[in-house]
C-alpha cells in the first residue's frame, strides 16, 4: 500500500471521527441559547432546568471535539509536510486565525458556561453560553474558509524562493472569500443546526416513549421541531441547491461525478438511486429527467458539463462520490418528510406526544443527520480528488516524504484503538446522562442570589472577601 | 525590526504563554497521585484547574497554528520529522482531555482510579515529550537539504534531551504546586506547602546544571551568548525569579511566588530562543541546512495579515483570560457541576 493511501486513510479516519462532534456542539449550542433567552425573558425555572441538563451533555460533546480537533491541526505537519510547505503562507494563516479568534473565545468562556449553573444568574450564563457558541461558529467559519480555498483556490501566486514551489498570498480578501466559501458555510451551518436540533428531538422523544420527564420532553420538542423542520426545508431548497449551483460553476468535474455525467449534455437527469461504472462510463438507476439541468441553471435545457471535459487522470472515484452525494440528498429529503409529518401530528389533535412510531423515528433522527452531514463532507472531499488543492496541487506527493509505512501503520493502529475506546466511553456516558435525566428545578431564591451582571460580580466578591477578613 | 523577527518574538510569547498556563495544569496532574489521598482531594485538585485548563491548552493549538502560518517550513519539518513522538503527544493530549471530562461521571472506584491514572500519566507524558522535543531542537537534528529528517524515538531519547525533560517535569511540578497553594485548604494545603521548597531546590539545581550543560555542549549557543552578551539577561532573570519564588514561599506569599515562577518559565524559554536565534531548527548534518527565521518564514503579506490578527485578537484574549481567572479565584469548593 502506498504511503499516500495510508496518509489518506489516517486523515480521513481522524477527520471523520472529529467531524461527528463540531456540528453537534454548534447545533446543541443554538438550542442552549434559545433556552437561555427564554429563561431571561420568562423567568420560568423549567428553562434553567433544561439548560442545566443540556449544558452537561454539551460539555461532554465539546470535550470530544477538543480532544479530536487538535489531531487535525497536527496532522497537516506530521502527515502532509509537503502540502504544509506549499500552503503555509495561506492555509496556515487561516488556521492561526481560528486559534486566536475562535478557540481563545471558546476556551475562555467554556469554564463559565459549564460551571455557570451554580454560579451565574440567567443573563450572565446566557452571555457565557453565547460567547462559546459564537466561538464555535467562528471556528467553523475559518475552517470552511480554509477548506474552500482548497476547493476553489485564488488570491495567490506560485513562486520558488529557494525552498521549492510555494503558494504566496497576493490578496487576503480573495483567499478568504473564495467563490465556494459563502455557499459552503451556509450549507454547513444549516446542517449543524439540524444535527443539534435532531439531538434534542431524539432525547425528548426518548423520554416521551419512556413516559419520563414528560413536560420537559415536550418543551424540548416544541423548541427543536419547528427549527428542525424549517431548516430541513431550507437546506434542500436554498442552501443545498445553492451549493450545487456553485459546484457546477466552479468544479464541474466534481458535479459530473456526483451525478455520474460522463458526456456533456442538455436536459441532464438527476438520479434518485443509481450506480455508475467508471470503466464503462455508464450510469443507471431511478432518475428524474432534466432535473439536474434545471437545478444548475434553472433551465431544463441547460447544458451540464460531463467528465469527458476533464482528462481521465483527473477524475475522482466517480461511483464513491455519486453514492455519498445521493446518500446525503436522500436523507435530506427524508428529513423534510420527518419534520413535516411530526409537525402535522403535533398540530392536528396533538397526537405527536403519544405516537410511538413517530417518536421512534425522532429518536433515530440524530444518527441520520450525523450520517447526512458526514456524507456531505465526504462528497466534498472525495469529489476534490485527485487534487489536494483543486487544479493546483495533487494529493499524491503532498504527503510527508520522510514518514514511512511502518510509522503510518503504527499511528493508524493507535488512532483506531484510541478512538474506539473513546467513542465507546463517550456513548456510554452520554447514555447514562440521558437516562439520569434533568435535575430537579433549582430554587428561585438561589438563582436570584447569583450575580447577573459584571458589576455584581465585582461587588459581590469584594463583599465576601471583606466579610471573611 | 523585521516582520520575521517580530513573529519569532510573538512565537516565543505564545509558547511561553502555553508553558506558564498549561504548565501548572500539567504540574497539578503529575502531583495528583502523590499528594491527594482521598477521592475528594483528587477532585479538588482536578477542579483547581477545571474551569481554565481548556483555555490554557488552546495556547498550544495557537502555537501550532502560528508556527504553520509564520514558519511553515519549521512546522512541516519538525512535525513530520518527530512523527512518532508527535503521535504520542496527540495520544496523551487526548488522554488528558477525556480523563478530566470522564473521571467523575461515575461513582465506581475502578472507573475513577483508571481515569486518575490516565490523567496523571498523560500530564507526565505531555511534559516529557515536549521536553524531549525541545531538548533535541536545542541539540540539533539530522535535517537534510530538503528540510526532511526522520528521528525515531530511540534517537530522541539522548541524555541531554532527557535532562531537559526531567527539568521540565520538575519545573511544572513546582509551578503546579505553587498554583495549588492558592487553591486548596486543610491537610491537602499542608502537604502542598511542605512540597514546594523541596521541589524548588530540586528544580534550582537541575536548571543551573542544565544551563551549564547547554553552554558547554552546544557551541552555537555559547557563541551566540558571547556575540550578544545582553541576552544573558534571560538566564539571569530566570535564576533571579527562582530566588524570588524561594523568598516568597518562605513568607507564604504564594501569589507573588506564582508570578515569579511564571516569569522564570518565560525567561528560560526566552533564554533558549535568544541562544538559538536566528536558527529555529539547527541541522546536525550541515549548518547551512538549518531552518532559520529567514529561510523558513512566510512572506511579508502573510506575516502582515497575521500581525494585524494578533493585534486585534490578543487584547481580547488577555481580557477574558484575566476575567475568567478573576471569577474563579479563591479556594476550590466542590458542587454538583464540578468534575
Amino acid at each position: 500500500m502506498s504511503t499516500e493511501l495510508l496518509n489518506r486513510i489516517q486523515f480521513g479516519l481522524t477527520i471523520s471521527f472529529h467531524f461527528i462532534f463540531p456540528p453537534l456542539s454548534l447545533g446543541v449550542g443554538l438550542v442552549l441559547i434559545i433556552f437561555g433567552v427564554k429563561s431571561v425573558r420568562t423567568g420560568d425555572p423549567k428553562w434553567r432546568q433544561l439548560s442545566t441538563f443540556w449544558v452537561k451533555i454539551y460539555g461532554l460533546i465539546f470535550s470530544m471535539g477538543i480532544a479530536t480537533g487538535i489531531v487535525q491541526e497536527f496532522e497537516f505537519g506530521t502527515n502532509w509536510s509537503n502540502y504544509s510547505r506549499f500552503v503555509g503562507n495561506i492555509f496556515g494563516s487561516l488556521l492561526a486565525a481560528e486559534g486566536i479568534f475562535a478557540f481563545m473565545l471558546e476556551g475562555g468562556f467554556l469554564g463559565l458556561m459549564l460551571f455557570g449553573g451554580t454560579r451565574l444568574g440567567n443573563r450572565l450564563w446566557l452571555f457565557a453560553t453565547t460567547m462559546v457558541v459564537v466561538g464555535a461558529t467562528f471556528s467553523a467559519t475559518w475552517i470552511v474558509m480554509a477548506n474552500s480555498w482548497m476547493q476553489t483556490p485564488q488570491g495567490f501566486e506560485i513562486n520558488d524562493v529557494g525552498q521549492g514551489p510555494q503558494a504566496f498570498m497576493t490578496s487576503f480578501r480573495d483567499v478568504v472569500f473564495t467563490p465556494s466559501f459563502i455557499p459552503r458555510i451556509l450549507h454547513l451551518l444549516a446542517a449543524s443546526w439540524m444535527v443539534g436540533t435532531s439531538m434534542v428531538l431524539s432525547v425528548g422523544a426518548y423520554y416521551l416513549l419512556r413516559k419520563r420527564h414528560v413536560d420537559l420532553a415536550r418543551t424540548m420538542i416544541r423548541v427543536a421541531l419547528p427549527l428542525f423542520t424549517v431548516l430541513a426545508i431550507a437546506q434542500v431548497a436554498l442552501f443545498g441547491a445553492n451549493q450545487a449551483i456553485e459546484v457546477s460553476k466552479q468544479q464541474p468535474a466534481k458535479l459530473a461525478a456526483m451525478e455520474g455525467v460522463y458526456s456533456t449534455r442538455t436536459c441532464a437527469p438527476m438520479y434518485i438511486l443509481g450506480w455508475t461504472d467508471q470503466e464503462t462510463q455508464r450510469t443507471t438507476g431511478l432518475k428524474v429527467p432534466c432535473l439536474l439541468s434545471f437545478l444548475t441553471d434553472q433551465n431544463f435545457d441547460a447544458s451540464v458539463t460531463g467528465l469527458e471535459a476533464t482528462p481521465q487522470a483527473d477524475w475522482p472515484e466517480v461511483n464513491l462520490v455519486f453514492q455519498m452525494y445521493h446518500l446525503m440528498i436522500n436523507l435530506g429529503m427524508l428529513f423534510i418528510a420527518i419534520g413535516l409529518a411530526a409537525c402535522a401530528l403535533w398540530v392536528w389533535k396533538r397526537k405527536l406526544w403519544t405516537n410511538r412510531w413517530m417518536l421512534r423515528v425522532l429518536v433515530a433522527s440524530v444518527f441520520l443527520t450525523e450520517l447526512a452531514t458526514l456524507s456531505g463532507w465526504w462528497t466534498a472531499e472525495f469529489g476534490r480528488q485527485p487534487w489536494i488543492i483543486w487544479n493546483v496541487l495533487r494529493t499524491a506527493g503532498a504527503q510527508s516524504p520522510n514518514v514511512g509505512t511502518g510509522q503510518l501503520i503504527f499511528s493508524i493502529g493507535m488512532f483506531v484503538v484510541l478512538y474506539a475506546v473513546v467513542l465507546y466511553t463517550f456513548l456510554r456516558l452520554l447514555d447514562m446522562q440521558i437516562k439520569q435525566g434533568p435535575p430537579p428545578p433549582s430554587d428561585e431564591s438561589t438563582i436570584e442570589s447569583l450575580p447577573d451582571s459584571f458589576g455584581e460580580i465585582f461587588r459581590r466578591r469584594s463583599r465576601v472577601s471583606s466579610g471573611a477578613d | 525590526m523585521s516582520l520575521e523577527l517580530i513573529w519569532y518574538v510573538l512565537y516565543v510569547i505564545i509558547i511561553s504563554g502555553y508553558a506558564i498556563l498549561d504548565g501548572f495544569d500539567l504540574g497539578v496532574g503529575m502531583l495528583s497521585p502523590f499528594i491527594a489521598h482521598t477521592d475528594t482531594e483528587r477532585r479538588i485538585m482536578l477542579n483547581a484547574i477545571g474551569p481554565v485548563w481548556d483555555g490554557n491548552e488552546v495556547w498550544l493549538v495557537l502555537g501550532g497554528g502560528a508556527l504553520f502560518a509564520a514558519f511553515p517550513l519549521v512546522y512541516a519539518s519538525l512535525f513530520s520529522g518527530f512523527y512518532i513522538a508527535m503521535m504520542l503527544v496527540l495520544l496523551v493530549l487526548i488522554g488528558r482531555t477525556v480523563a478530566i471530562e470522564f473521571r467523575s461521571k461515575r461513582e465506581s472506584q475502578r472507573w475513577r482510579t483508571t481515569w486518575d491514572l490516565v490523567f496523571s500519566g498523560s500530564s507526565f507524558g505531555i511534559t516529557v515529550l515536549l521536553g524531549v522535543a525541545l531538548g533535541n531542537v536545542i541539540r540539533g537534528v539530522a535535517l537534510d537539504q530538503g528540510g526532511n529528517m526522520n528521528v525515531g524515538l530511540a534517537d530522541l531519547l539522548n541524555p541531554y534531551s532527557i535532562g531537559v525533560a526531567v527539568t521540565a517535569v520538575a519545573m511544572f511540578m513546582l509551578h503546579g504546586s505553587i498554583f495549588l497553594s492558592q487553591k486548596v485548604e486543610g491537610d491537602l494545603l499542608d502537604r502542598v506547602t511542605a512540597l514546594v521548597p523541596r521541589l524548588l531546590i530540586a528544580f534550582f539545581l537541575l536548571m543551573t546544571a542544565l544551563i551549564g550543560w547547554t553552554l558547554v555542549r552546544t557551541e552555537t549557543f555559547a557563541d551566540n551568548y558571547r556575540d550578544r552578551p545582553w541576552i544573558a539577561v534571560f538566564p539571569v532573570l530566570a535564576l533571579a525569579a527562582a530566588l524570588l519564588a524561594w523568598r516568597q514561599v518562605q513568607r507564604s506569599g504564594y501569589f507573588t511566588a506564582f508570578l515569579a515562577s511564571a516569569t522564570m518559565i518565560a525567561a528560560l524559554l526566552c533564554a533558549v530562543a535568544a541562544g538559538l536565534y536566528p536558527v529555529m531548527i539547527p541541522s546536525s548534518i550541515d549548518p547551512t541546512y538549518s531552518l532559520t527565521v529567514h529561510n523558513a518564514s512566510s512572506a511579508d503579506p502573510t506575516l502582515t495579515v497575521m500581525l494585524v490578527f494578533a493585534i486585534i485578537g490578543m487584547p481580547f484574549v488577555v481580557l477574558y483570560t484575566a476575567g475568567v481567572y478573576y471569577f474563579f479565584r479563591g479556594r476550590v469548593q466542590l458542587d454538583e457541576e464540578s468534575y
